[in-house]
């Protein structure tokens, strides 16, 4: 064996070590914060990101987006992270439970559905009796995600049965199908539809207040800078943090 | 030479010894990966987790769909592949490209094709609504997805075996007298027979794990839309146990299937 076998070896170091600094990048000249979050908080965490990133220099805010579960699975499975916020409780206690979270999580938000249908409401949807109704297509988060299981909710307080025509994983999944006007009617969360603008229009049902999904942010044990986790959650629970929430259509949270 | 090993047999080449530490580093990285699966199972709630309602509906659609589709791939791809290895016309070659494209087309991108060309609002949607078909959130969206992503396989293998040899024979049986008709049936189809097979195969398995256009396109439905794909992508929300069953379950299903398809290719 000459030098040859050096070739391939060399080639996939160099592959793992380009992918390696992908991943790593912003590490050499500063701290890097990694902030897990709901996809629904997608928006407005970019925002407080940018602030936090401007109050405290040479650190740069990582958002890793998703959905809760799966953020959560993550996490459990030994993801590092320094903050994590959740879309509802039940979730974040799962990494409660793993014994992951720094100090109890506290509430920063809350979030209601709402029924969003195509521009000009072709289906002339008006409450959640007409969900029920025989060929109106609904489309609704499946039960296992946060999102569903707030609708089943809704639905048992209305005293309706729906029979949606697709179960979806993700709440911006759910949008999409009433944004392309495959759907009638999607129950999604009332700053999905802030969110998406002129694409869809929003019906409120009362039923819906009944059923609030609270958002729960925590600090995560092995974070490499505690005090820079604790300044995030700090910067959200204050008033430029619930500023940029209320804008976005979140509910402050319950008060305890 | 130095750096080869000397393993002649029957005249063949050897392999240079140096090819072998990344080959097997290759293999390690694709079985690796299937070994984890199957050690991960919770082999004590098996049973239970794979012959669940949902499981059952899943695989059920699934190979439902699957073999719907494979159907459909048969009727349209022995014709495309036949056209595009005899004839010759202009712009062959950029057709041959685009038929081709499902097969390093993202499956997400695939589905949101189908979405604007079967949808309500799509090309071919407002004229189906009007008729009464109704494609979208239906099992024939799924099939029209799988079949989508899955009908480049079999052309692929088909047009391979076309192109490998059995030409001459059928200009001998034309100069014989056999009209077209009978040169595809007689001689065109037995010789390419075992590149079908594989190909049928290859898209039927292809089908089987459609995931992307399945999900953009069609939704997700317990009994109408959620195939085994989906449903394993939904079980990991609440219950890992039960992804990994039904994952070792596909595992399972792609073996077979790879170990039915092998011969045909050795054989072509």
């Amino acid at each position: 064996m000459g030098t040859r076998p050096v070739l391939p070896a060399l080639a996939l170091g160099l592959a793992l070590a380009a992918v390696g600094c992908g991943g790593a990048g912003g590490d050499e000249d500063g701290t890097t914060l990694t902030v897990y979050a709901a996809a629904s908080l997608t928006d407005t965490f970019e925002q407080v990101a940018d602030r936090f990133e401007a109050e405290h220099d040479g650190v740069e805010v990582e958002l890793a987006l998703g959905g809760s579960s799966e953020l959560a699975a993550q996490l459990v499975e030994g993801a590092p992270a320094d903050v994590f916020a959740s879309a509802d409780t039940p979730t974040m206690d799962r990494v409660v439970d793993a014994g992951l979270t720094a100090g109890d999580p506290q509430p920063f938000a809350s979030n209601t559905l709402q029924v969003a249908v195509p521009p000009g409401n072709p289906a002339g949807i008006g409450s959640l009796d007409d969900l029920g109704a025989d060929g109106v297509r609904v489309v609704v988060c499946a039960p296992e995600v946060p999102c569903g299981a707030a609708a089943r909710r809704v639905a048992e307080a209305a005293g309706v049965s729906l029979s949606p025509v697709s179960e979806e994983q993700k709440v911006t999944d759910v949008l999409a199908k009433v944004t392309t006007g495959e759907a009638d009617a999607g129950l999604v969360y009332v700053t999905d539809v802030v969110a998406a603008g002129d694409a869809v229009d929003g019906i409120e049902v009362p039923e819906a207040a009944e059923v609030v999904n609270v958002y729960p942010v925590a600090t995560l044990a092995d974070s490499d800078d505690p005090d820079l986790a604790r300044a995030f959650v700090d910067l959200l629970l204050g008033p430029t943090g619930q500023r940029v929430l209320a804008d976005a259509g979140f509910a402050p949270a319950p008060v305890p | 030479m130095s750096g080869t090993t000397d393993t002649t047999t029957g005249g063949r080449p050897g392999v240079p010894s140096w090819l072998l530490a990344p080959a097997a580093l290759g293999a390690a990285f694709v079985l690796l990966p299937l070994v984890a699966v199957v050690a991960r199972v919770d082999w004590t709630d098996f049973g239970s987790l794979v012959t669940s309602e949902a499981s059952r509906a899943a695989l059920s659609l699934s190979l439902r769909t699957s073999l719907v589709s494979t159907l459909l791939c048969l009727l349209l791809g022995v014709p495309m592949a036949v056209v595009l290895a005899r004839l010759r016309f202009p712009g062959q070659g950029v057709l041959r490209a685009l038929v081709l494209l499902p097969l390093v087309l993202p499956p997400v991108v695939g589905g949101i094709a189908l979405l604007y060309t079967f949808g309500r609002r799509g090309l071919l949607g407002e004229t189906l609504e009007v008729l009464g078909v109704q494609v979208a959130f239906s099992t024939a969206a799924v099939v029209l997805a799988q079949t989508f992503v899955s009908l480049p396989f079999l052309v692929v293998s088909l047009e391979g075996s076309l192109r490998s040899g059995s030409e001459r024979y059928e200009v001998v049986a034309a100069t014989l007298g056999a009209g077209p008709t009978t040169v595809f049936r007689r001689v065109t189809l037995p010789l390419v027979l075992p590149g079908l097979f594989s190909g049928t195969v290859l898209a039927f398995a292809r089908a089987l794990g459609e995931f992307g256009a399945t999900v953009t396109f069609a939704g997700s439905l317990q009994g109408t839309t959620r195939t085994l794909p989906l449903e394993i992508y939904l079980r990991r929300e609440s219950d890992v146990d039960a992804a990994v069953a039904l994952s070792l379950v596909l595992v399972v299903v792609a073996v077979v299937v790879i170990g039915v398809a092998r011969p045909g290719r050795a054989a072509s």
